[in-house]
């Protein structure tokens, strides 16, 4: 015996992305299903953890306590011949924050949805998409707890992360990231660490090919320890997880931890996809692809499609009209606010990516000499521009 | 596609790298469907090298 639910908006995937839709479907009266498959939001943790402030206020989420793991002081960046660069809070401007606790931060984030309204069913993975006579999608069917569910919605929102599956059942063509922009990752909880546990610390250059090793501390001895490599690079099986063992090996503060945590995860590098909306079909997050493809941060993303996506889905409601066309704003709104900055930035890591050590140790010494005002990628990129021209070579104009 | 579950992280990086949508992360499990033509790619992108063709 299938099950049946019928709503307005169903959403598929408790992220980031899929409680803000959610809430804000709600919010605006809308009848809101959001599914979870796992059996628990914001676990098995699949990310690094550490965002910026800045737009947290934009997104309209109150910083607390609850999910707040550690405060920063900063970022350093290291070079392949270990140069490094400090950035301080009064200059590291929009690239640190916090590091948050994300199975409390996604759980909070969801509270809010059903506050406004929304109904939650977990443990419910969808394994297609459902159509009328006419080819229309009306929902998707699946199984909640074992049991076979079919949940009919005027709009589906897919908010399935990097796994995204709902979009390709639907029909949508070239959601799958090229190799080149694809970023595998494998990160390690680890205690007993000696590290600067005030800063957020990114290591770059061939210790991590096409990609960077991060250190994200969670408390003064323990971190988030992990490293992303661009898909082009893999060359040995398990590379991700061979070169942070081979890191960690060598590095004193960290060769005496211990692992608690392993988790493994992957992240787009593109700027987004080229279309992420079709009749009665959204796109959110990871799903759209909307990830900064330099830092690899995707949750301040999320948040925004996944609030726009609300917004928007909102007013298609009062017209009943929930087409393409009708969906077009969503896709005005985030390409407007976030477009550019991941275009740049996607050009950036095209070339970063291509550097060898040597140069990569020029950056980095480069940088630490300029007085550049407070550091985003933006001002590192124009520092760049002057001495290193070939690096921003093909999108001057965005810098 | 052979999936050792002892290295398996269940992180779903397979399943949104698949040119050809034929990998299901079903709870803790990998379904592999019949549109699967052993392009390797999963296998090259594991973080764990947790998948291997079945040799």
């Amino acid at each position: 015996m299938v099950t049946r639910y019928d709503c307005d908006i169903v959403i598929v995937g408790a992220g980031p992305a899929g409680s803000m839709a959610a809430k804000f479907c709600a919010q605006g009266g809308l009848n809101t299903i959001l599914l979870e498959k796992k059996a628990e939001i914001g676990a098995p943790l699949r990310c690094a953890e550490g965002v910026s402030k800045k737009w947290l206020e934009e997104v309209g989420i109150t910083p607390d306590p609850k999910w707040i793991c550690a405060d920063m002081k900063g970022a350093i960046i290291r070079s392949p011949s270990g140069y490094k660069f400090q950035l301080d809070e009064s200059r590291a401007g929009s690239e640190v924050g916090y590091v948050l606790e994300r199975h409390l931060f996604d759980k909070a984030l969801a509270a809010d949805a059903a506050e406004a309204g929304a109904k939650i069913m977990m443990r419910t993975g969808i394994t297609g998409v459902i159509r009328d006579e006419a080819g229309k999608l009306v929902g998707v069917k699946g199984n909640s707890l074992g049991e076979p569910v079919e949940i009919y919605a005027k709009c589906v929102v897919a908010a399935d992360g990097y796994e995204s599956q709902v979009a390709r059942w639907a029909g949508m063509k070239d959601t799958v990231p090229k190799m080149s922009d694809i970023c595998t990752c494998i990160q390690y909880r680890m205690v007993n660490l000696d590290i600067e546990h005030e800063y957020c610390d990114f290591i770059i250059g061939g210790d991590a090919p096409g990609g960077y090793i991060w250190i994200f501390p969670k408390g003064e001895t323990v971190a988030n320890v992990g490293i992303g490599i661009m898909g082009t690079k893999c060359k040995h099986g398990a590379d991700p997880k061979y070169y942070l063992d081979k890191y960690i090996a060598k590095t004193p503060g960290l060769a005496q931890g211990e692992i608690v945590e392993v988790v493994g995860g992957f992240v787009s590098t593109c700027p987004g996809l080229d279309e992420t909306i079709a009749d009665n079909l959204v796109l959110v997050g990871d799903a759209a692809r909307v990830i900064d493809p330099i830092t690899g941060g995707g949750i301040c993303h999320a948040c925004r499609t996944g609030m726009y996506a609300g917004k928007v889905l909102v007013e298609c409601a009062k017209t009943g009209d929930f087409s393409k066309a009708a969906l077009k704003p969503y896709e005005k709104m985030w390409r407007d606010r976030m477009e550019d900055k991941l275009f740049r930035n996607f050009m950036a890591k095209e070339r970063l990516a291509e550097l060898d050590d040597e140069t990569i140790d020029e950056l980095i010494k480069l940088i630490q000499d300029s007085d550049i005002g407070e550091v985003n990628v933006y001002n590192l990129l124009k520092v760049i521009k002057d001495r290193f021209p070939k690096v921003v070579e093909g999108f001057e104009d965005l810098i | 596609m052979i999936v050792d579950y002892h290295k398996c992280l269940h992180c779903g990086g397979c399943v949104g790298s698949c040119p050809q949508n034929a990998i299901y992360l079903n709870d803790y499990i990998l379904e592999f469907n019949d549109d699967c033509n052993n392009c390797g790619r999963c296998i090259k992108l594991c973080p764990v090298a947790a998948l291997s063709r079945g040799e």
